[in-house]
């Protein structure tokens, strides 16, 4: 047993070493099937990143009438913390809201002119993020039915009610879109990986009638060409890998503008674990599994 | 050791209309080291005959036995078991192509798993029955016609098989090559090894005074212990 498999190995390692043309070609295609799976991977993460800066955006302000005390606020903000449909409060007192707001109109000498007829004009407010578009509504109908409702001057939900939706609706179709659109290339991807092991093994069908003929067993046939699929993995698992680091070190600071403050290279290290167990069952799991299926067919003599 | 009985093999047509009936009817039996010849013109079945010892093809109907398992009904992963007990010769060789002559041969033991040194020790020892030490290491393309034919032989056998099938082995020879092809397959006899050798060398069979089955359009014409080349 233990013979036959260290034959086995010997045959697959002798023969990957021996039609080093073809078995290149086959380590090219699967490079090429790695890079694509990787890229998914990050662009998933970017994706992901983007969405959740673009629905950072995504909120409801509640002013506050200005004879509320920040003790009152304080408690109601702790209510809504305590929410679960809630993933946000921020307060903004009266004095940051109007630091704020000169901060924006200090370049407008009549705006700034009008704010210095009153003694502080601006509302204290809470500004609420919900996980889902769907939640406001509940969140809402929450604060005007209860305890707190004699704080609130105004929600600006039926304002902003079109615009959370439609950011919602939109990330939502795009996590949708590139979950459909990263499964299709995957599977295009991982044929035409497949389709290259098969024909390389076309090549050899004739070998393996013979052994079949001669009284060799269908592992003994069989495990040369798998052990010859997982070298071609395992090799362009490597090279994909340090491929990838490298492009995403030399470009991933070029390219950050575009990426909106997502960075790449500490996302690749940080997942870096999870990337190379892709690349491997991506990588050696279509050598392996293409090497046996495609001699099934020859087997059968 | 080997029996037929009433075996057809019947083939269609790759576009499925025509019916070819390669073997029909076909009965005899083969008993420990014997040697028999099979004659017939070009398709008259000698090479689907031994094909259906081989259990390359199936009977379409009939039963054939090999040391008591029915060949018909063997289930495709036992098929190994089988084919170790037969060293076959292939008239087109079929050696492989990315091995040497010595891992040609070596590939049969190190199938049936074989130790190293049981390998190193016997396929120098084959090598040289068959006269090709020296070409040891040169691969089939590097081989003459002949050379590889021996090499076949070698490699058939190389495990001790109980039967050697030779599907007409001289068919690619010169009349020298092909009658040293014989002595050596009379050889293998004279140790035990069962032979059956197809061809239609009408010199070689009148010379060889052994049983001769005769094949005629799939149909067993003649079985003769002491045969001729009768068409």
């Amino acid at each position: 047993m233990l013979t036959s498999l260290k034959r086995i190995i010997y045959f697959g390692w002798k023969d990957f070493y021996s039609s080093l043309g073809l078995s290149l070609a086959t380590c090219f295609i699967l490079v090429i099937v790695i890079f694509l799976i990787t890229s998914l991977f990050l662009l998933k993460g970017l994706s992901e990143h983007l969405i959740a800066s673009v629905r950072e955006k995504a909120d409801i302000t509640i002013f506050l009438k200005g004879d509320s005390s920040e003790e009152d606020i304080l408690k109601l903000k702790e209510e809504l913390v305590k929410m679960p449909e809630v993933k946000e409060v921020e307060y903004v007192s009266k004095e940051q809201a109007l630091e704020k707001f000169t901060k924006e109109h200090k370049d407008e000498p009549e705006i700034m002119r009008a704010l210095g007829l009153f003694d502080n004009p601006l509302w204290s407010s809470l500004n609420i993020k919900a996980f889902e578009a769907a939640q406001y509504p509940s969140l809402v109908s929450f604060l005007e039915n209860s305890s707190p409702s004699n704080l609130i001057a105004e929600v600006d939900y039926p304002q902003r009610k079109l615009l959370i939706e439609q950011i919602f609706g939109i990330t939502e179709m795009v996590k949708r879109a590139g979950i459909i659109i990263s499964f299709i290339l995957a599977v295009i991807a991982i044929l035409v990986a497949f389709n290259t092991v098969r024909l390389a093994i076309y090549n050899s069908r004739e070998e393996i009638k013979i052994q079949r003929l001669v009284g060799a067993s269908n592992w003994f046939i069989r495990g040369p060409f798998i052990v010859q699929g997982a070298i071609a993995g395992f090799f362009s698992v490597v090279f994909s890998l340090f491929m990838i680091l490298g492009i995403i070190y030399f470009l991933g600071p070029k390219i950050g503008f575009f990426l909106s403050g997502f960075n790449l290279l500490s996302y690749f290290l940080a997942n870096l674990g999870t990337i190379a167990l892709i690349q491997l069952a991506t990588g050696v799991g279509i050598g392996v599994i293409s090497s046996y299926i495609a001699t099934r067919k020859y087997l059968d003599v | 050791m080997i029996s037929f009985k009433e075996v057809s093999k019947t083939f269609f047509t790759r576009a499925g209309h025509k019916q070819i009936i390669a073997l029909n009817g076909v009965s005899f039996e083969i008993k420990p080291a014997e040697f028999v010849s099979i004659v017939g013109k070009s398709g008259a079945g000698k090479t689907t005959l031994l094909k259906l010892i081989l259990a390359e093809e199936r009977p379409t109907r009939g039963e054939i036995f090999f040391n008591g398992d029915n060949l018909g009904k063997i289930k495709t992963a036992k098929l190994p078991r089988i084919r170790r007990k037969i060293g076959t010769v292939f008239q087109d060789y079929k050696l492989l192509p990315s091995k040497t002559a010595y891992e040609n041969i070596a590939y049969i033991l190190e199938a049936v798993g074989a130790e190293e040194n049981e390998i190193l020790r016997n396929v120098p020892e084959v090598l040289g029955i068959v006269g090709l030490e020296s070409r040891a290491q040169n691969f089939p393309e590097e081989l003459s016609a002949g050379e590889r034919q021996r090499i076949a032989i070698a490699r058939a056998l190389i495990h001790r098989p109980k039967v050697i099938l030779a599907d007409e082995p001289t068919g690619n020879l010169d009349p020298y090559c092909a009658l040293d092809i014989i002595k050596l397959l009379l050889k293998i006899n004279e140790i035990g090894t069962t032979v059956i050798l197809s061809t239609h060398d009408k010199e070689i069979i009148n010379r060889l005074g052994k049983r001769v089955l005769t094949l005629e359009q799939g149909a067993l014409v003649r079985d003769e212990e002491r045969g001729h080349f009768i068409l």
